[in-house]
């Protein structure tokens, strides 16, 4: 986990698959990129087995142009749509049994600051709504009452879109869906609520029609979480298959969310200001 | 040395063959290797791995990420070798960059992937391969695949304690042990 794994051998560099070659000479791992740059540098995640407008792939393809230094990240996932697309990418990925993902975070957290005790090494998680919100809810509250030092980020598509459209505790209440036939009976779990009770130190609640955003949030909660504490990041990502809306109708029904029931807002604490004021200042910061 | 009744050699086996573990292969022990499922000395490993290079129609060398990429001290003299070794055995050389299932699909021109590694024999024709550098969970599972679905001979040089599944497996692979590998298929070519 350093540039090292991305310097290919000389003996071998002629060899290697020009996608590969792509990334080393172009991708983001030598030069900080941004969501800000993209299209202008080789993507960690281009392509993907997700539905035409998926609302999951955009999520990730910004949330992973975002990450501060995508050669000392590991990304853990866990089942559910995004694990397709997360399995991938050009990164240090591990997936997790259903709902273990914030468990297995801490442990390896705590295990690479052993290892690299100079270094800062990046553990994200970034999993479905049903993964954090319902099956590994518990692991989930456990991990930021315990202060592990995480980002976990939502990936919000308020359904279990894999299996064919199971309602989970983030779908909206009355919700139809495929095997949700009389609607759901309850609202969304307040989980952005919960991660500023349970001890993260930033949270945020965005929607994929607000890319500039979701590369200023994930940046703040991936360094706020090096220092201070976990932070949390939910991240609105509409499934056009099993919420019923054309593909290419996808950012419209985000902007409309936003406008609606899921508007942007963050929360950070003040020890985690004071510390995000001191890095913005040092880096004349204002990367999204 | 140690003889298994249950031998690993080229296939096609079938669909999901058993894993020679669970069919009483063993690993060798320090100083040994593994030779068709059985346990013999290092020396008659690599005369057979000289062997079967030198008389393959397509041999080729699967370097791994272990290999591909500068991420640790050493790497860099080893690979050096390897690149000594298709030249030597005139073994040509596809890379397994890393381990990612691929959408849609791998170019298996120019690139093996442990999930299909079948797929870059079938197109490449490769009837001899050489599995280096890969990370040995990836290694046991493309290594099966590969006895299943096709006729390839498959070797493995191995850089910890060897694999069952390789119809011949070299362990502890080091810089030494490389060079004297190469030395023995110049003297096998010469003969």
């Amino acid at each position: 986990m350093s540039n090292r794994i991305i310097t290919p051998v000389k003996e071998f560099e002629d060899l290697l698959p020009q996608e590969y070659k792509d990334l080393v000479a172009d991708g983001p791992f030598f030069a900080e990129k941004g969501v800000d740059d993209l299209g202008t540098f080789k993507e960690i995640m281009e392509q993907h087995p997700h539905c035409a407008g998926c609302g999951e792939a955009l999520g990730m393809r910004l949330v992973l142009a975002g990450l501060p230094t995508p050669q000392d990240t590991l990304i853990i996932g866990t089942p559910g749509c995004s694990f397709f697309g997360l399995a991938q990418t050009a990164l240090n990925y591990s997936n997790t049994a259903f709902g273990n993902q914030n468990a297995v975070a801490s442990g390896l957290k705590r295990m690479l600051q052993i290892r690299y005790p100079d270094k800062h090494k990046d553990v994200v998680v970034m999993v479905g709504d049903g993964g954090i919100a319902d099956i590994g809810l518990d692991y989930t509250l456990h991990s930021w009452f315990r202060k592990e030092k995480i980002t976990t980020i939502m990936l919000d598509n308020e359904v279990y879109g894999n299996t064919g459209g199971q309602e989970s505790g983030m779908s909206k209440e009355g919700k139809v869906l495929n095997m949700a036939p009389t609607g759901k009976k309850f609202p969304k779990i307040p989980v952005f609520e919960l991660a500023k009770t349970s001890g993260c130190c930033y949270v945020a609640k965005v929607t994929i029609a607000s890319p500039k955003k979701i590369g200023k949030v994930i940046r703040r909660a991936i360094l706020i979480a090096r220092e201070i504490g976990p932070t949390y990041v939910q991240l609105f990502t509409p499934c056009p298959t099993n919420l019923k809306f054309a593909p290419d109708q996808t950012l419209k029904v985000a902007k409309e969310a936003e406008k609606d029931y899921y508007p942007f807002e963050e929360f950070i604490s003040d020890d985690a200001a004071a510390y995000l004021a001191k890095v913005e200042q040092a880096k004349g910061d204002g990367k999204s | 040395m140690c003889e298994n009744k249950y031998k690993v050699v080229s296939g096609p086996e079938g669909y999901l063959p058993p894993a020679a573990s669970l069919m009483g292969v063993l690993l060798p022990d320090e100083g040994s290797a593994l030779l068709e499922g059985d346990i013999v000395k290092e020396e008659d490993a690599m005369q057979q791995i000289a062997k079967k290079l030198c008389n393959a129609k397509n041999p080729v060398i699967f370097p791994g990420p272990l290999i591909l990429w500068d991420w640790a001290d050493g790497v860099i003299e080893k690979a050096k070798l390897v690149k000594k070794l298709a030249d030597v055995a005139g073994a040509k050389i596809i890379p397994m960059p890393d381990y990612r299932p691929k959408y849609p699909k791998i170019n298996p021109e120019v690139e093996i992937n442990p999930n299909h590694p079948n797929i870059t024999i079938w197109h490449n024709d490769i009837d001899v391969c050489i599995f280096v550098g890969v990370h040995c969970h990836y290694a046991n599972v493309a290594l099966k695949i590969i006895r299943g679905g096709t006729d390839c001979y498959t070797i493995s040089l191995c850089a910890e304690v060897g694999h069952e599944d390789a119809m011949v497996s070299m362990r502890d692979l080091d810089v030494k042990k490389l060079q004297k590998l190469i030395d023995i298929i110049e003297n096998e070519k010469s003969s």
